[in-house]
């Protein structure tokens, strides 16, 4: 017999093996985020304040730019954009706003995750203000316009003549109710 | 390990049901799987001929939708890891010691262990289908692909047993697979150097490296689940965070490696067969097993071709496209070492030369529907038709089951000392092969007109040839009886087989044991020259 490696070396080796590549597995959830950031392939566009200012105008085309409203299924507030749309030229600073609404008798803070489809175009959208790079807090039954300036990219590929920016309000903190209610008072 | 087999030096078999709950011998274990996976057969089959039977008509008529989605989830998870994967490891159990000259694998109590967590898997698994026909909620009924997040947000609550018994399975698996690389490595018989071993042991050497290689990554997916699910992770939830589509890449980093796992052992046993009655040694040795390793590492880099619609860049989608095109080489080089093996040789037809037969041509239409799947542009319109239904059947069925039935009629005789029927297996052949063309290629007609799978209810014009496709699923399910049939007489009353069987074997188990082989063979290795 030509036992080079012991069977127990070798079980060592794979057993290792077997735990980099479950490793591996999970390790692609960062590799797929910073490969997503850098192509800007899943549609995630930044979430902090970009310089647009001076941004060359592309006046020979225009592009129409979609607003979706969306909402975490635990979340119960209202949300809705103000315009359904607008055609802009690239490069051309646009302010747009939503409308949000918070129906419950308690105050809530909320935060908004901007989503750009075609995936392929987030990387040329970008924002200058937006209530997306903070946490919202909306009291009860307040009522809130909430402002988001943009500019798409004029070096934006050609062929991409429409493109939607989506946000999708989740829960952060319900804040303890402003007015103890007696009868569902609890302590923490 | 050598100290359990000192122990049984003598052809001693223990006896009553011990002989198999605690079995450390790689036949009776290889046995085992081998039944494991024919019962599962028989399983999976059945819910394929009530899909078929709801299919036959449009309309609903035997089976809610809900219920049909389960159907379908089950019919691919117990297929794809309940009969053939487990199939193929039987087969390895069998063949890998009598082939390289071992007295059994090398590390018996883990096989033991391997085994015997597979009925516990796919009870779990079996059990969520019981409890949904009782009525008691819904069996998995995400497809066997289980996309988040239609497996996590909106996954029934048996999506736990679902999630804990692919975990049961990978363990399994893994286990296999490193027994068959430590056997391999530590146990050829003196002069049995890696370039002499057969293309059989070669291809399931590879097949292991795979499967440690993926499978830990599905229990990684499996896992991400169950937290999403339970522990409020967002690993494939777009409002915490997460990506859904980020679940796709994971599970095909897994998928597609998966699916060579499924054929590359079926390219092994081709192997064997066809020098066999071609009576002749196999063309191109060496290529046959450079082939087989490009094919492995090809394997990691073709995922996403099951995601050209998902919005990824050009760039990635040629990339993709490419890549896929390029495993029709050593794949091809495969097929043309076959077919130049037959050139010449002197042919006889028993039956699992016919497998093997059948095996290179309907593989090869399986291999080319692949390649037009490949084709990014027309992917966009066969992407979740019945092509694609129709691509992997003829792939998995008249590639990786077919082996697997060539491989029984080729080694049966050897295992039992018995021939079986030929006459009957000759029979069992051609209904097979028929009645899998009249099942799977009218569904290629449907899906290039365009209707999905995994739905209940048709359009009006695509009655016909769902008629066909559910005429040749009856004539080939039942068929399989005929198989299980043939099995059970040949093991109770067949005819004394030689201990060459085939006149053609040049192979260590034909040449250097008797047919039955002793409970323990090889306890003194061969030399091999």
């Amino acid at each position: 017999m030509t036992a080079k490696t012991s069977n127990k070396k070798i079980i060592g080796r794979l057993l290792l093996l077997v735990v980099a590549m479950f490793g591996f597995g999970f390790a692609l959830v960062p590799l797929y985020s910073v490969f997503c950031s850098v192509t800007g392939l899943n549609g995630k566009t930044s979430n902090s304040a970009e310089n647009i200012a001076g941004a060359t105008v592309d006046l020979s085309r225009t592009v129409k730019v979609q607003f979706v409203a969306n909402l975490n299924e635990n979340m119960p507030w209202k949300f809705r954009p103000e315009v359904r749309s607008v055609e802009v030229h690239p490069g051309q600073p646009t302010r747009i706003s939503y409308y949000a609404e918070n129906t419950t008798d308690k105050d809530i803070i909320g935060q908004a995750v901007p989503s750009v489809s075609p995936g392929l175009a987030a990387s040329y959208f970008q924002k200058s203000e937006c209530f997306c790079f903070t946490q919202q807090k909306l009291l009860a039954h307040e009522k809130k316009d909430m402002p988001v300036v943009f500019i798409v990219d004029a070096s934006l590929p050609k062929d991409i003549h429409e493109l939607t920016l989506s946000y999708t309000f989740f829960t952060k903190e319900v804040l303890p109710s402003p007015i103890p209610i007696a009868y569902n008072y609890q302590e923490n | 390990m050598n100290a359990v087999i000192e122990e049984h030096h003598h052809d001693h078999k223990p006896t009553g049901i011990g002989r198999w709950l605690f079995s450390t011998n790689h036949k009776d274990i290889g046995t085992m799987y081998l039944w494991f996976s024919f019962t599962m057969f028989f399983i999976g089959g059945t819910l394929a001929l009530i899909i078929r039977a709801e299919l036959f008509e449009p309309g609903m008529q035997i089976v809610e939708p809900e219920f049909f989605n389960q159907l379908t989830t089950l019919h691919g998870l117990i297929m794809v890891f309940g009969v053939i994967m487990p199939a193929f490891v039987g087969l390895a159990n069998w063949q890998i010691p009598l082939m390289i000259g071992a007295p059994d694998m090398a590390l018996p109590r883990m096989n033991n262990w391997s085994f015997w967590l597979l009925p516990a898997a796919f009870g779990i698994l079996l059990s969520s289908l019981v409890m949904s026909i009782m009525g008691m909620g819904s069996a998995p009924n995400f497809g066997w692909t289980f996309y988040a997040p239609l497996s996590t947000t909106y996954g029934p609550d048996s999506t736990d047993f679902f999630i804990f018994s692919v975990h049961l399975m990978g363990i399994s698996s893994v286990m296999g697979a490193i027994n068959v690389i430590a056997t391999i490595m530590n146990l050829r018989a003196p002069g049995m150097t890696y370039m002499k071993m057969p293309i059989f042991v070669w291809a399931w050497f590879i097949t292991a490296y795979l499967l440690i290689a993926v499978m830990p990554v599905l229990a990684g997916a499996v896992t991400m689940m169950l937290t999403d699910r339970h522990f409020g992770t967002s690993f494939f939830n777009a409002a915490g965070g997460g990506d859904p589509v980020m679940f796709q890449h994971i599970f095909w980093f897994f998928g597609h490696p998966e699916v060579y796992i499924m054929i590359l052992p079926a390219f092994g046993i081709i192997s064997q067969i066809v020098p066999t009655f071609s009576r002749k040694h196999l063309f191109g040795y060496t290529s046959m097993v450079y082939a087989t390793a490009s094919i492995a590492f090809l394997s990691f880099i073709v995922w996403a071709h099951h995601m050209f619609t998902t919005g990824m860049p050009v760039a990635a989608e040629l990339f993709f496209m490419y890549a896929t095109m390029l495993i029709a080489i050593p794949t091809g080089v495969k097929v043309f070492n076959w077919v130049s093996t037959m050139w010449k040789g002197s042919l006889t037809f028993e039956t699992p030369m016919l497998f093997a037969i059948a095996f290179i041509f309907l593989f090869t239409i399986g291999g080319f529907t692949g390649l037009m799947l490949s084709i990014v542009p027309a992917d966009f319109q066969y992407q979740d038709t019945y092509f694609v239904v129709a691509h992997f059947h003829y792939v998995l069925v008249t590639g990786a089951a077919f082996s697997i039935m060539g491989a029984i009629y080729f080694w049966l005789p050897k295992w039992t000392g018995k021939m079986y029927n030929e006459k009957l297996g000759k029979l069992h052949f051609w209904l097979s092969a028929i009645s899998a063309n009249i099942l799977f290629f009218p569904m290629h007609f449907l899906g290039l007109a365009g209707m999905p799978r995994r739905i209940p209810d048709y359009n009006l014009q695509f009655v016909e040839f769902n008629q066909i496709a559910t005429v040749g699923a009856f004539i080939f399910g039942f068929s399989q009886l005929i198989l299980l049939y043939n099995i059970i007489s040949t093991i109770r009353s067949g005819e004394k087989a030689t201990d060459k069987v085939w006149d053609g074997a040049t192979s260590l188990e034909f040449v250097a044991l008797p047919s039955p082989p002793p409970f323990h063979s090889f306890t003194t290795p061969p030399e091999v020259k």
